[in-house]
Order: C-alpha cells, then sequence, then structure tokens
C-alpha cells in the first residue's frame, strides 16, 4: 500500500538517500560482482523510480520540503516545480542507461577501486539529484560542490597516468573558479536580507536593472564554466577523455545540464525581468561556442577528446536557445519565447540520450581495442555488430537526421528563428537570420565530424592487426546502450508527448505555452504554431522510409535476382594496398583545417630532402589556450610570487603579524 | 504588399546591382570583372530609366542614356583594350581570401542597411528602401579595391563605387543636377584615360602591374 | 485526405520514379549536342539501369551490411524527396508530412549513409569520395536551408505547400530576395548533383571525383539503384527549383480541371530546365577541389544576404 501522503518531492528523497546507501554498500563491499551485478543495476531502478516521479510530477503544483539538515538557522529548503522535474527527469532516464552498461563495463576492475567507484558514482548521482531539488543557495552550494568533487575523483580513477591527474586538476580549478562566480551571483541576489538566501526570497526581491544584470553576468560566466562554453571551454576536452566512459557519459549528458538547469533558474526564475541585451550576448556566446566546438572537433584524432568538442558545441547550441528565448520574452513576444524554450530544453534531454549513447560506444570499443587514439582503429563493425549498430543511431541522431530525435530539437529551434521577425529594434531582425546561418552551419559540419567518429573506427579495414581480436560488448553494456538507442528513436517518433510535458516548464518560466495536444493534432503531427505555417510528422516519414526499403528489396529480389560474388576491391591497378591507405583521422578532417586554418593555432614539423628518417608532426592547438589561460596563470603566478615576500621564515615577524591583526582588530571592535 | 509595380521592379534592379557587386567582390578572372562591370552599368541604366519613367522626371532619361553609352559600352571597351594591351590575363590575387571578404562583405551589407533606414523614411522618391543597397554596394566597391593587390581590379573598384554613388543619388533625390552629372561623367572618362597612361608607365617601371612594387617609392 | 488526393499522390510518385531517368537522358543529349557529338540517345540511362539489374553483384570481401543496404536507403530517400515536392498540383497529402527542413533533412540523410557506405571497404578512393562529399556538402546544406528560409519568410510557413501556394497563385509580386536565393539555389543544385563545376559526372579519373568516388565500389542492382537515385535527386531538385522560383501554371488545392495544363507546363519547364542545366555545364570548367567551398561559401553568403535583403526591402 503506497501512502497515499506521499509527495512527489519526498519520493525523491528516497530516491537519493537510496543512491547514498548504495554508494556506501560499494564502498564496505568491495567485492566485483557484487557491486557490478548487484549495486549498479540497483542505481539503475532507482534512476527508473526518479524519471517515474518527474515525469508524474511535472504537471502537478511544486511541493516544497525543508530538512532538518545544515546549519542551526540555515536549514537546507528542498523544492520539485516543473523545472526540477524536467531535469530530473533527464536525470533518471539517461542514468538507468548508463548505470546499466557500468554494470558490465567494471566487470574486470579490481575491487577496492571498484567499491570506491561506485561510491563516487552514486554521490555524483544523488548530489546532481539535490542540485537539480535545492530551493536556497545555501544547500544549491553544498550540492554543487559535492557535484564537482565527487566527478573530481571520478575523473582522477586512474590517477597512476600523469596526464589524468593535470586535467582533473584544471577541472576542478575552473570548476570552483565558476563556484565562485555562482556564489557572488547568489550574494548579490541576496542583497543583505536576512532570509535572502532562500530562493523563495530572492524571487520575491526585486533588483535594479544594473545588478540584475550584474546577476546574470555572474551566472552566466559561473554556470558557463560548469558548462564548457567559450571561454571556459579548456577543462572539458580534458576531462571528458580521461574519466572512464560511463562516467564520460554521465558527465556529458547530464553534469553540463545542470548548469543550464543553473543558468535557467537563475534568469527565468529568481529574477523578475530580463534585458533583451542579455539575450543577444547568451546568443552570440552560444554560436560561437558552437562553431568553436564543432571545427575543433572535426580535425581531433582521439575519439573520445572529438566527442568532447561535439559537446561543446551542443551546449552551444542550448546557450543559443536559451538568448532567443531571453530576447523574445524580454520584448514580451512569449507564445515564440515558450517555442524557443521548447527547441532548448528538447535539446537537453536529447543531448543526453545520443551523447550518453556515443560515448558508452567509444567506451565499449576502448574496453575492446584499448585504443582511443583514431589512428589505431577501423573495421570494428565487423568485431562488434551489435555496438556498431547501436553507436549508428547515435551518430544519426547527432547529426540532426530525421526521424531520429535531433532533427526534432534543431527543427524546433529553426522554427523559433523564423518566427522571429518583428522584434522591435532592426538590428536585431537583422541578427537573426545571420544567428541561423550560423547555427545551421555548425550542424552541417557536426555531421561531418560524426561520419569521420564512425567511419574511420568502425568501417574500413582495421589499422591495426590486434583489432582483430576485438570483442563485441557484454549483455549489460548492450542493455545500457540499447536503452539510450531505443529513446533516441521514441523521442524522435513521438515528439508531441514530450512536448506536452516541456509545456509545463514553459507556463512555468516565460508563463506561455506551445499549446500543442496530443489530442488537438493527432499522434503524429507535430504542428506548433500552425498548421500551414509548419508541420512535421516524423512517424509518417519513418513508416514511408520502412515500407519504402521493404517495397524496393522485394521488388528488385523478385524482378531481378540476388545474387552476390565477393572480391577484392578495386585496386586502380596497384595491387598493394594495405590498411594504411585508407584515410587517416587527421587525412579526413583536413580540408577543414585548411580552410579555417586562422582558427586553428598548427605547430608543424616537417622533415626536411637530408633527414635520415623523415618524420611529419602536426599538432592542432587550442588558440584561447594560448592566448588567455597561460597569459592568466602566468599573471597569477607572479602576483602569488608578490605574497611570496611575506614568507621570511622568521618567527619574530610572524609574531608580528599576529600582533598587528589583534591591534587593528581591537580598533576595530572600539 | 502594396508597392506599385515600377517599385518592384526598382528593388529588383537594386537587388541585382549588390548581387553583381557580390559577385564581383568574388571573382577571380580580370576578365569576367570587366564584363560584370558591364552588366552593373546596364542595371544601373534600366534602373535610372524605370525611375524617370515612373516619376516623370525627363532629365533623368538623358542621364539613363548617358550611363548607358559610358558605362556599358564605352568603359568596358577601353578596359578591355587596357587589359589586351598589357597583356594581363591573369587570376587576381586577393590580400585575405575569397570567403572572408565575402564574410567582411555581409557586415558591411548589415552596417549600411542599418545606416540607411532612418534616411529613407524621410527621403521622398519612389525608390527611397534602395538607398541602404546603394551605400553597400558602395562600401563593398571600396572594400574590392582595399583587398586586391593588382591594379586593374583597384581601379574597376573605383568606378563601380561611382555606380553606386549613381544609384544612391537617383534613389534618393531622382539624380543629381544635369551639370554635376555631366561633369562627372567627363571626370570619369578623363580619369580612365590618365589611369590608362599610368599603367603603361609602372609596367615599364616596374615590369609588372603589382602594386606592392609601389612601396618602394618612399623615403628611406 | 480523400482516396482522389492518395491516388494523386500515389501518381506522381510513379511518374517521379519512371521519368527521373528520362530527365537525366535529355539533359545528357543536350550536352551531347552543344558538343557537337551524336550522343546516346534519350533512353541510354533506362538501357544502362536493366542492364546493371540482370548483373551480378560482385562485393568486396570486407563490404559490411550497412554498405550492402545503403543503395536501398537512398534510393527511398531520393523518391520521398522527390515525391514530397509539388510539381503538378499543391494539393499532396503527404506535403504536411514533411515540410523544407524536413526535406533538406531526408537529403542529408542519405547523404550520410553514402559517406559511410563509401568508407566501408577502407580504400583511399571511397575515403577520399567520402571526405570530399562531406567537404561539399558543409556548405552547400546550409546554403540550401538559407535559400529555403528566404522562400519561408516571406510566405511565413515552412510548408512547401503553403509557398508554392503564395508564389504561384496570390498576385504577382518580384521578391529581389528571390533572385539572391536563385542564384545560391543554381550553385547548390551544381554542387549537390555533381555537375560541372564542382564535379564532373562522366569522369572516369578517380583523383578528380567527389561523387563518382563514393560509388566506385558499387556493381549491378546496387549501383542501378544509386543511378537511379541520382536521376531522381536532380529530378527533385528541379523541381524544387521550379516550383519556387518559376511556379506558375501548377494547379492549385482541389481544381482537377487545371491538371492537365499542369503537366504540360511542367513538361516544357523540365525540358528547359535541362537544356539550361546542359548549356551551364558546356561553358563552364570544374573548379579545383579546394575552389569548390568557395563556390558553395559564395552560395551560402548570398543565400544570407537573400534573407537580409527581405527585411530590408520587404517587410
Amino acid at each position: 500500500m503506497i501512502a497515499s501522503n506521499l509527495l512527489p518531492i519526498d519520493i525523491a528523497l528516497g530516491v537519493v538517500m537510496y543512491w547514498l546507501a548504495l554508494a556506501f554498500a560499494g564502498l564496505l563491499l568491495q567485492n566485483t560482482r557484487v557491486v557490478t551485478q548487484l549495486i549498479f543495476p540497483a542505481g539503475a531502478l532507482g534512476a527508473l523510480v526518479l524519471a517515474a516521479i518527474a515525469l508524474s510530477s511535472l504537471g502537478g503544483t511544486p511541493n516544497v520540503a525543508v530538512l532538518p539538515l545544515g546549519l542551526p538557522d540555515l536549514p537546507f529548503h528542498l523544492r520539485l516545480d516543473a523545472l526540477s522535474a524536467f531535469f530530473l527527469f533527464v536525470l533518471g532516464a539517461a542514468a538507468i542507461g548508463i548505470s546499466l552498461y557500468s554494470a558490465g563495463y567494471f566487470r574486470a576492475m579490481e575491487g577496492g577501486r571498484l567499491g570506491l567507484l561506485c561510491f563516487e558514482y552514486h554521490v555524483f548521482l544523488a548530489s546532481m539529484a539535490l542540485v537539480f531539488m535545492a530551493d536556497d543557495a545555501y544547500m544549491f552550494m553544498v550540492a554543487w560542490e559535492t557535484m564537482a568533487l565527487s566527478s573530481y575523483f571520478l575523473v582522477t580513477t586512474d590517477h597512476e597516468v600523469a596526464e589524468i591527474r593535470r586535467a582533473g586538476f584544471l577541472y576542478l580549478l575552473i570548476a570552483h573558479v565558476g563556484a565562485i562566480s555562482i556564489l557572488m551571483c547568489f550574494g548579490v541576489m541576496q542583497g543583505g536580507h536576512a532570509d535572502g538566501y532562500t530562493f523563495a526570497a530572492m524571487r520575491g526581491a526585486h533588483l535594479s536593472g544594473f545588478w540584475a544584470s550584474i546577476t546574470f553576468l555572474l551566472a552566466l560566466f559561473g554556470f558557463g564554466a560548469k558548462a564548457g562554453i567559450l571561454p571556459l571551454h579548456a577543462w572539458l576536452p580534458e576531462a571528458h577523455p580521461a574519466a572512464p566512459s560511463p562516467v564520460s557519459a554521465m558527465m556529458s549528458g547530464i553534469m553540463l545540464k545542470t548548469a543550464i538547469y543553473g543558468i535557467l533558474r537563475v534568469t527565468f526564475d529568481l529574477l523578475d525581468t530580463q534585458m533583451w541585451w542579455w539575450g543577444v550576448l547568451a546568443l552570440a556566446i552560444g554560436l560561437l561556442t558552437a562553431l568553436f566546438g564543432v571545427l575543433f572537433a572535426t580535425v581531433q584524432s582521439d575519439m573520445k577528446r572529438l566527442l568532447a568538442y561535439s559537446s561543446i558545441e551542443n551546449i552551444g547550441i542550448i546557450v543559443t536557445g536559451i538568448g532567443l528565448t531571453i530576447v523574445f520574452h524580454s520584448y514580451h513576444k512569449d507564445a515564440v519565447a515558450a517555442l524557443a524554450l521548447t527547441a532548448t530544453l528538447y535539446h537537453v534531454l536529447n543531448h543526453a540520450f545520443f551523447k550518453g549513447l556515443l560515448f558508452l560506444g567509444a567506451g565499449s570499443v576502448l574496453h575492446a581495442t584499448g585504443e582511443r587514439n583514431l589512428g589505431k582503429l577501423g573495421g570494428l563493425i565487423h568485431q562488434m555488430p551489435k555496438v556498431a549498430l547501436l553507436t549508428l543511431v547515435g551518430v544519426l541522431a547527432i547529426s540532426g537526421l530525421p526521424p531520429l530525435n535531433g532533427f526534432v530539437s534543431e527543427w524546433l529551434l529553426l522554427q523559433a528563428f523564423l518566427l522571429s521577425p518583428g522584434l522591435p529594434q532592426s538590428y536585431l531582425n537583422m541578427l537573426i537570420p545571420v544567428a541561423a546561418a550560423a547555427l545551421v552551419l555548425a550542424a552541417a559540419l557536426a555531421a561531418y565530424a560524426m561520419v569521420k567518429f564512425y567511419g574511420v573506427i568502425f568501417l574500413g579495414q582495421p589499422r591495426d592487426e590486434s583489432l582483430r581480436e576485438a570483442h563485441d560488448a557484454g549483455v549489460w553494456e548492450r542493455l545500457g546502450m540499447a536503452w539510450l538507442a531505443v529513446g533516441c528513436l521514441l523521442l524522435g517518433l513521438l515528439p508531441v508527448f514530450v512536448i506536452v510535458q516541456i509545456d509545463n516548464v514553459n507556463q512555468m518560466l516565460v508563463h506561455a505555452e506551445l499549446g500543442v495536444s496530443a489530442a488537438k493534432s493527432g499522434l503524429m503531427w507535430l504542428t506548433p504554431v500552425a498548421e500551414e505555417r509548419a508541420s512535421y510528422s516524423p512517424v509518417i516519414l519513418f513508416g514511408i522510409i520502412l515500407v519504402g526499403l521493404a517495397f524496393t528489396f522485394v521488388a528488385v529480389r523478385k524482378l531481378y535476382h540476388g545474387r552476390v560474388r565477393r572480391s577484392d576491391p578495386w585496386d586502380c591497378g596497384f595491387p598493394e594496398q594495405t590498411a594504411r591507405m585508407q584515410d587517416s583521422a587527421e587525412g579526413f578532417g583536413q580540408p577543414i583545417r585548411q580552410i579555417f586554418e586562422f582558427f586553428f593555432g598548427i605547430v608543424r614539423e616537417v622533415p626536411s630532402p637530408f633527414d635520415k628518417q623523415p618524420r611529419y608532426r602536426g599538432e592542432t592547438r587550442d588558440l584561447l589556450w594560448e592566448w588567455l589561460y597561460l597569459p592568466l596563470a602566468r599573471l597569477v603566478e607572479w602576483v602569488s610570487g608578490l605574497f611570496g615576500r611575506l614568507q621570511h621564515g622568521r618567527i619574530h615577524v610572524y609574531l608580528l603579524y599576529s600582533f598587528l591583526t589583534l591591534l587593528a582588530l581591537l580598533a576595530f571592535i572600539r | 504588399m502594396g508597392i506599385p509595380f515600377s517599385g518592384q521592379l526598382i528593388n529588383l534592379c537594386a537587388a541585382l546591382l549588390l548581387l553583381i557587386a557580390f559577385g564581383m567582390l568574388s571573382q577571380r578572372r580580370v576578365l569576367s570583372l570587366i564584363n560584370l562591370f558591364a552588366w552593373q552599368g546596364l542595371v544601373l541604366s534600366v534602373a535610372t530609366f524605370i525611375v524617370a519613367w515612373s516619376s516623370h522626371q525627363h532629365h533623368l532619361y538623358y542621364s539613363a542614356g548617358l550611363t548607358l553609352l559610358l558605362k556599358v559600352i564605352i568603359l568596358p571597351w577601353i578596359l578591355h583594350r587596357l587589359i589586351r594591351k598589357l597583356n594581363v590575363k591573369w587570376d587576381v590575387e586577393t590580400m585575405i581570401n575569397i570567403p572572408t571578404t565575402m564574410l567582411f562583405g555581409i557586415v558591411l551589407v548589415i552596417f549600411a542597411f542599418n545606416l540607411a533606414a532612418p534616411i529613407s523614411q524621410m527621403a521622398s522618391t519612389i525608390a527611397k528602401s534602395t538607398l541602404g543597397i546603394a551605400m553597400a554596394c558602395v562600401l563593398l566597391s571600396f572594400l574590392m579595391m582595399i583587398t586586391r593587390s593588382k591594379a586593374v581590379p583597384q581601379v574597376i573598384g573605383f568606378l563601380a563605387m561611382e555606380n553606386g554613388l549613381f544609384f544612391a543619388a537617383t534613389s534618393a533625390t531622382y539624380g543629381m543636377p544635369m551639370v554635376v552629372e555631366l561633369g562627372i561623367a567627363l571626370d570619369v572618362l578623363v580619369g580612365m584615360v590618365i589611369l590608362g597612361i599610368f599603367f603603361f608607365q609602372i609596367r615599364e617601371t616596374f615590369d609588372s602591374l603589382d602594386l606592392k612594387h609601389m612601396e618602394k617609392l618612399r623615403e628611406e | 485526405m480523400s482516396i482522389s488526393t492518395l491516388l494523386f499522390q500515389l501518381f506522381q510518385d510513379t511518374v517521379v520514379v519512371l521519368l527521373a531517368p528520362l530527365l537525366m537522358g535529355w539533359v545528357n543529349q543536350c550536352r551531347a549536342w552543344m558538343q557537337s557529338r551524336s550522343g546516346a540517345g534519350l533512353w541510354q540511362p533506362y538501357r544502362t539501369l536493366i542492364k546493371l539489374f540482370k548483373k551480378d553483384a560482385v562485393l568486396a570481401h570486407n563490404a559490411s551490411p550497412l554498405f550492402r543496404y545503403t543503395p536501398y536507403m537512398l534510393f527511398v530517400c531520393m523518391w520521398l524527396a522527390a515525391a514530397l515536392v509539388p510539381v503538378v498540383a499543391t494539393d499532396l497529402p503527404l506535403s504536411p508530412a514533411v515540410d523544407v527542413i524536413a526535406l533538406v533533412g531526408i537529403f542529408a540523410l542519405a547523404r550520410v549513409f553514402i559517406a559511410l557506405a563509401a568508407m566501408d571497404i577502407g580504400t583511399s578512393f571511397g575515403t577520399l569520395g567520402a571526405r570530399r562529399e562531406m567537404l561539399v556538402s558543409f556548405l552547400a546544406e546550409p546554403a540550401l536551408l538559407m535559400v529555403f528560409f528566404t522562400a519561408s519568410l516571406i510566405s511565413h510557413s515552412t510548408s512547401l505547400t503553403t509557398i508554392v501556394e503564395q508564389f504561384a497563385h496570390k498576385e504577382l509580386v518580384l521578391y529581389p530576395s528571390m533572385a539572391f536565393a536563385g542564384v545560391a539555389f543554381l550553385m547548390v543544385l551544381l554542387a549537390e548533383n555533381a555537375r560541372i563545376p564542382v564535379d564532373n559526372p562522366s569522369t572516369h579519373l578517380e583523383l578528380t571525383m567527389i561523387h563518382e568516388a563514393m560509388i566506385l565500389e558499387y556493381s549491378a542492382r546496387h549501383l542501378a539503384l544509386i543511378e537511379w537515385a541520382s536521376s531522381i535527386k536532380l529530378f527533385a531538385y528541379t523541381t524544387i527549383g521550379i516550383a519556387l522560383f518559376m511556379p506558375w501554371g501548377i494547379a492549385e488545392t482541389g481544381n482537377w480541371g487545371a491538371l492537365p495544363l499542369g503537366i504540360a507546363v511542367l513538361l516544357v519547364k523540365l525540358l528547359a530546365c535541362g537544356f539550361g542545366l546542359a548549356l551551364l555545364e558546356t561553358i563552364s570548367a570544374k573548379l579545383r577541389i579546394f575552389r569548390a567551398p568557395e563556390f558553395l561559401g559564395t552560395a551560402f553568403l548570398l543565400g544570407v544576404l537573400g534573407m537580409l535583403i527581405h527585411f530590408l526591402l520587404e517587410s
């Protein structure tokens, strides 16, 4: 008998407790079989419950809870409203697949390390859920920091490797720079009131235009550091490849979205008005981030770095959507703002699914071959057919191809761009088509990067002999990946259901709904505004493609025949074809590298005619690292060096410091 | 939309002018540049003709005829002769590559459109919304002059700029006084002749029409 | 959606599939005439298809299922795209299912599949073709979308039916932005259908190939399906161009009496477009491969300019 007065928030909290319990259980048990076969699937079960409860509470009233934890006068406030429920759903749904996958992925890890990993993993999950439910600044920061710390330990699981330690350090550094900014943002909103640290108080407070802008900028900077927008992106391509693959999937799919949640919460919920130039700023940063991410993704040679840069691109698209929403909302065009927000949130959900799926696929490849470098992979579709098929679904989804889910969010966002004329400012009116152009350019380049990713890893001939012994993924891994792949398909085929749920969030944040109802337009048609205006039916499209394929296949076989002979491929008269004659990853990205040469910092080492052993080396470096991060690091070092002068090593001077401080305090108290 | 048909035709001509200006910006071959310039002159005279016909300003008919004579027939003929005599048939080399040039071009177009928007509201002619396009043509021709490193494309850029100014004048104020127009036409013709002479001098001094060589002519 | 419109949709499907090779034959024949050759005849594509279907398929040893099923996928996608464009009448029951953005998406789906299939065998030619095809398409697809956006901004809709209705049946307005969009669309058509100046469809030098290099390994029925799909793609692009830029004569919704006129007008327009395409191919030279992104970049920027012009002059 389920207690009928259990609020959804209680159930969500229950799942959090359950995860923490699993974490400790994993830490104490330290038995590989138990942890992988029992605890990770149990975690997946918890995620399922969380997703279900979040879905059911999207339409309900917000429920609040106060935990008796925390400091005496600062208890933890929790709240489950439409925005939290949506992001909890994203967390739960993606975590199901990833936890199931982890059950199989870590089956060869030794017990002690696995127990620690299980502990960190479930604490990570629990802290992300708490971030989504936090209703005051204190709880939020505690959950945020726990999330950052647990993910740091997860990233540095293989801490024996120096590169991984360095990646973890960079990650932690930028996460904390962001956290300071978020804390200052909350500080500005708190505005000196005693009880002001609760979100409820912040909602009621009215900030002047200047302070509201400061708040927005601090939030964009702080949450942007966690999301990985330009120029705070440097940690992403280092940390995601360094972490174990399920952790990368979790970080890319969900942790980046906590930052998006933060931006949305601060901008639309806690601040009562928005200004149009915030939207333009977010739009510009989002587009630059998207183009930057995808250009770098096309020239990578490490498969996980490629996926990490692709995540930067998708975060850029999401931030662009947020910017567009802000612009429309500030001019009170709420219906279009709802469309833009729907597109953004849909992309958040989609990205969790297809990026999670891609990282898990990459993880299987890494597990089977031990190689991350694209130059040593190839032809794996023969050894790992099931992983190849599931990864193909992910690749098609991320390239924004119908009828899968990536296309739906891209379609919605483009519809929002097209509906935009009518803004009072003429500069803005002209900016919108340019922004739409940049967005479709980023989407087309994403397809380029993903064809490279899939083609170099799974297709072609194996570039290394050891690849022929690669094994396909186990049952748990396939189960996890299949969950995410089916999710991609369903999210693409049944967008109306999803939008009906997202409308609850639209209502809460921009006070308008798309009004798409399953009853009105049927299961199949997606008509956000009006039928003559735009409509899309993925089910009909999918159905026609399947019917067409079957018809063509049968017709050709019946009318002619299906005979096949096998032979060698076309070699143009040159019989010594080796696997090295197909494109390498660098070769596939070479045209983009040549066209956009000014964008990349390329360091080349070319052989001279007199070299005994000629070699060629080309390295693509991130220019922002040289222009922004290194000078800043040197500046910080120099300033710290100045402070170093305070350290003399002599006891008298230290006693003098204490004495002077005491005098100052006494004078102050007077 | 409510604009009379002649207004739509003028808009179409304006769009074609901008298209040709962009085409010149993206062209690599000098012969095509001269042909595009001739086409631009033709579209310009057609546009002036339509403005003359719909607004009953008869002096514009003469302007249209003069433009046709000068810019479609005489100037391209002079340029073709020059090219043949100088034996110049190379690909145009640009300072920055063509896609980047075109990106700058788009930025200039947005800038010109926004600049012209308030002025358009004040003008009272039938073609007032085309002022932005005319200014964009001028700016694009200027960009072409800046980003080319050989002499002939620079001169064509200069002439195209004059085209744009002419269109701006026609669309905003029904043309300049006849005296001014004839004066400008004469100036352009004389300028072309002088420039032609200069081309030969440059070529004799440096054995090439590449303007980088002119940088040697400074005080050391 | 009544029985008659459904029948009409089926009729358009069949006509499109059967007529597309004829358009390709017409273009090739015009090219032959212009180049003072006697040409292979209008029906040569059909003879080629029948010949190919009868042969045994020869597959490389390491061809995967992706390689084997891609031709079917390509064929179905192109067939679907061509079946959706209002060519004779605007009254197609399938049209609301797919709007212009989804149409570009279908082309992209086909392109990704053929690029992946090209990389499947793992020889240098396939990967060369795949890489070049993605290079051409990363600018061609946005350019095509920009053209469609210009048309959408004018007609306030992304549904093909509404766009064509706006251009064909409302009062005649000259849209300068469509002039830009027209030039951009022409450039994209040449690039996407592997025509000179971007790619030579009749080359046999592997180093100059873009599209042909991707299908080098295919034979027999697979090659037949791919060739057929290419001709359907050309047909689809031509009809999209006709629908956007020369839509006069298309029968409007429910007006069955105007159908014969619509068919006749369509045939005339297809003949004219085929001839124009052959003329364009004959007077142009093929671009070096790294000039192709410049070519398409120009198309893309012209598309953006078209949208900007729309905001300036038409609203």
